[in-house]
């Protein structure tokens, strides 16, 4: 097992090298450039000063040379200065929003188990009843609503129309001057709309695939097996059947390891909150270079690190593919 | 990610350009009206929305909106532009400008102390001056003080700047922020220095807190040059979102922002809305046109553009596009200000003319499908526009309908700026184009306009040629006499409306809202936001308290 892991992890950096050479010309493919954004259409910018700018940012180089010296600091985990005129480290602006992204991604990942493995296994062993149906039509609403649109009717409803809710941000203006219990009650409050609109998009992919691997493991012969030896329904249901079913739940967990960093643009606009999702998509329109090229690199390895441990977890759970 | 003619980099400007306006401006609703408490008072905070966050707070190395508005509280410049959008003295109390023109100099402020205690002095200036042009600063506002032949710094409170020749627009350029050289001084690179993120300055308000992504806090400097501010406390929320923002502001999240035209129009109305908000309106300084290739063969004849203008029905476009919060443009610059020269020829909506001045240029045909033809060729153009502007895709819409009705076929094209600018404006691959462009205080309007700006990146993108307009141009930025550079800017106006190389469109309002316990709001032509110092919150309707 440890050398399987250690080879795997060996693996993983000749494709994270490749990823982020493919992503690198992508995105110098991409029109338009860093300096775009402060010297286009502006009539004090001249050629000299946007030749001064592209040298100032190394960008007069090759593209050869640009990607051997970016790789060359990755080696040393260095991710570079933002091209933004703060130019801070791209390090540094990722980890000031990682916290919110995770705190919003875990929680909403937490309530979409919590709310649709019980869902899809209900729906399966009742299948084609009442709840069956409702609940089928309630979470593909979910999938289907426009996120924006269900954020700004919540809004209304909760923080224009009842004001329970705060609208929009992460924080009163007055947290700083409330007790601890109080920033946490705060916090809370503001994380209320976006983590249930985010887990309410994803209830219909997990409850569905509960339901169907449910509905394929009741009818396997071990279940009828259980049945016939006269347990109750519940230790069939839950001991038996639900077990194997959830075991694919496994790689759902481990392909889910990017997505807790990479934050929803869309809401994150809507609510205002400073999470990846923004970060990436200012990086993007700016043609910031060094910070698309770090998200990316992040994303990249969370990603294999995650199918690596959708791997790993699965032979553990599961001794007929450790055997095979 | 806008588009720009001189961005006026100067202090507290910036935001007035957000929020800039013309001919006075107009009060909307009422709010409450003044009582026996309103009297100025110290205290409260003001939350802004801004749609962006600030990328960096010197002015010299950042060119974004939400960054340019946010330093203002901050820093000074040498001159500012008044509430009639006229250079006034800021950091310079005063200033002369040689009889031969050439040589500005500027007689500063005494007793102008920065945040931190440190006296404010002309070797401040001559600091901020060197770092502008020195290539370590990563910088496009360089080009003006490149053309300063020497500088120098006689005394503390003086700064002289002499030019090769007379450049009228030179003055505004010292409007850029003034930096402290005895803070800086050790950077060689000043955007990496920590007064790009935590900002000392001269300004009315000093900084406290940078929560990036979520908020900027400044509060009242009690040594002011032009006294203490008012208000206590301005905190700039970051909202990227309008319909977010608005909410915000409903329920008291935020007390000032910019109204979209639907908003202004149609979700304002309410009895309540008008008790807790002021709303107020002024002609923005921008403008929108239909910009033609004038190298196209057809686009190449004059006739045909002025048929176009005759054929835009300027009057659908405001109505439709701007909720009729807006002007029929005429020429480049903002109705109401002295450059603008209300007396050129108009285009007024005109199906039949268009049709006849057509024909005069040899459209003559009619296909079945009701085009115009000539030589075989039917008159199909495409008109391209940047993607994500609602209003230029509005503006497009309308003009296909209005263009149709007189046999023209325009097709609309949408493309992401980046892509718009670099593959299209740049490489000059376009028919024609919907854009916008800024208007700044001063008129000079050379890289738009003048025959020699027509290379790659310049910004005469349409071609435009015309030998007067070019002297006119040289002549009107060679001189500090305002009487011949209006003389010189009325007659560009009067060829660019003949000659149509644009169809200038329309200029839109600025739609600001402010909650309705700020007092001391008195729209004038620059907008509201000229006087932010003396806006004040009555001791009876104060909302937070600010400890300082």
């Amino acid at each position: 097992m440890l050398r399987y892991i250690s080879r795997r992890l060996l693996l993983t950096i000749p494709l994270l090298v490749g990823i982020s050479l493919v992503s690198f010309l992508m995105m110098h493919m991409a029109p338009g450039g860093p300096i775009g954004a402060g010297t286009d259409l502006n009539p004090k910018a001249t050629a000299e000063s946007r030749a001064r700018l592209k040298a100032y940012y190394g960008l007069d180089r090759p593209l050869h040379v640009q990607y051997g010296r970016w790789l060359g600091r990755m080696a040393t985990l260095d991710f570079g200065d933002s091209f933004s005129p703060d130019g801070r480290p791209v390090v540094e602006k990722i980890r000031e929003r990682i916290p919110i992204t995770l705190t919003i991604n875990v929680l909403s990942m937490g309530l979409i188990f919590l709310v649709a493995i019980p869902v899809g296994v209900y729906s399966a062993v009742r299948k084609g009843s009442l709840f069956d149906r409702i609940s089928t039509v309630a979470v593909f609403t979910g999938f289907a609503i426009p996120t924006f649109w269900l954020a700004l009717l919540m809004m209304i409803l909760f923080g224009v129309k009842l004001g329970w809710l705060p609208i929009s941000g992460i924080s009163s203006l007055d947290h700083e001057s409330l007790g601890t219990l109080g920033k946490i009650a705060d916090r809370g409050r503001h994380l209320v709309l976006p983590v249930l609109l985010a887990g309410f998009g994803g209830l219909a992919g997990m409850s569905r695939y509960t339901r169907s691997n449910m509905l394929e493991v009741i009818r396997q012969d071990y279940v009828a097996t259980a049945r016939a030896k006269g347990l109750p329904e519940r230790t069939v249901v839950f001991r038996h059947a639900m077990r194997n079913a959830l075991l694919p739940v496994i790689t759902i967990l481990g392909l889910s390891v990017p997505d807790l960093l990479g934050g929803s643009v869309i809401f994150e606009t809507i609510f205002a909150i400073p999470g990846m999702g923004q970060l990436f998509y200012q990086g993007v329109m700016s043609r910031d270079y060094p910070l698309i090229m770090g998200i990316l690199t992040i994303g990249a390895f969370l990603t294999l690190l995650g199918n690596l441990l959708a791997d790993v977890g699965y032979a553990l759970a599961d001794p007929r593919i450790r055997q095979g | 990610m806008m588009e720009r003619l001189r961005r006026a980099a100067l202090p507290l400007i910036a935001l007035m350009l957000l929020l800039a306006s013309c001919g006075g401006g107009t009060r909307e609703s009422a709010g409450k009206g003044a009582s026996a408490s309103d009297v100025p008072a110290y205290g409260d905070a003001i939350v802004e929305g801004s749609i962006g966050d600030v990328s960096g707070f010197l002015t010299a190395v950042t060119t974004d909106a939400s960054s340019h508005e946010a330093a203002g509280y901050v820093f000074n410049g040498l001159v500012r532009y008044d509430k009639n959008l006229k250079l006034e003295g800021e950091l310079a109390g005063s200033w002369e400008v040689s009889p031969d023109g050439k040589r500005i100099t500027f007689h500063l402020r005494k007793g102008v102390k920065w945040h931190d205690g440190a006296p404010f002095t002309s070797e401040d200036v001559m600091f901020t001056y060197r770092r502008m042009i020195d290539p370590r600063t990563p910088t496009a506002y360089g080009e003006d003080f490149k053309q300063v032949k020497r500088a120098s710094a006689p005394d503390p409170h003086t700064f002289t700047v002499e030019y090769a020749r007379p450049f009228a627009p030179a003055l505004a350029s010292w409007g850029m922020h003034v930096l402290p050289k005895h803070l800086l001084e050790q950077y060689s690179d000043i955007s990496k220095s920590p007064l790009n993120k935590k900002p000392v300055g001269t300004g009315p308000y000093r900084f406290i807190e940078w929560k990036t992504g979520e908020k900027v806090v400044f509060d009242a400097s009690p040594d002011y040059f032009e006294g203490k501010p008012y208000i206590a406390r301005v905190i700039t929320r970051v909202i990227p979102d309008q319909a977010t923002m608005f909410l915000e502001l409903k329920t008291g999240g935020v007390d000032i922002m910019t109204l979209t035209p639907p908003q202004y129009v149609r979700q304002t109305e309410t009895a309540d809305f008008r008790k807790s908000f002021n709303k107020y309106k002024y002609t923005a300084s921008g403008y929108t046109y239909l910009g033609f290739r004038l190298s196209h063969p057809w686009f190449r004849e004059k006739r045909v553009r002025q048929a176009i203008a005759h054929a835009a029905d300027k009057k659908a476009l405001i109505d439709g596009v701007l909720l009729g919060l807006g002007q029929e443009a005429t020429g480049p610059y903002k109705p109401g200000t002295w450059a603008h020269n209300p007396n050129v020829r108009k285009y007024p909506h005109d199906p039949e003319r268009a049709r006849a001045l057509l024909a005069e240029a040899g459209w003559k045909e009619k296909g079945k499908d009701g085009i115009l033809k000539k030589d075989g060729q039917r008159f199909e153009f495409t008109v391209l526009t940047n993607a994500g502007n609602e209003a230029r895709a509005k503006t497009a819409a309308i003009l296909q309908q209005n263009l149709a009705e007189v046999g023209i076929a325009m097709k609309i094209r949408t493309v992401e700026w980046a892509a718009f600018i670099n593959e299209f404006i740049d490489k000059r691959k376009f028919d024609a184009v919907i854009l916008g462009w800024n208007i700044t205080p001063d008129p000079d309007q050379f890289d738009i306009w003048h025959s020699s700006k027509t290379g790659p990146k310049e910004l005469n993108h349409v071609g435009f040629a015309n030998t007067d307009v070019d002297r006119l141009l040289d002549e009107g930025r060679g001189t500090f006499d305002l009487e011949k550079r209006k003389k010189a800017y009325f007659r560009i106006q009067e060829i660019l409306a003949e000659e149509q190389p644009y169809v200038f469109l329309f200029v839109p309002e600025a739609l600001p809202v402010v909650h309705h316990r700020f007092r001391g709001i008195v729209p004038a032509p620059a907008g509201i936001t000229y006087n932010f110092v003396k806006w004040y919150v009555p001791e009876a309707l104060r909302k937070h308290q600010v400890q300082p």
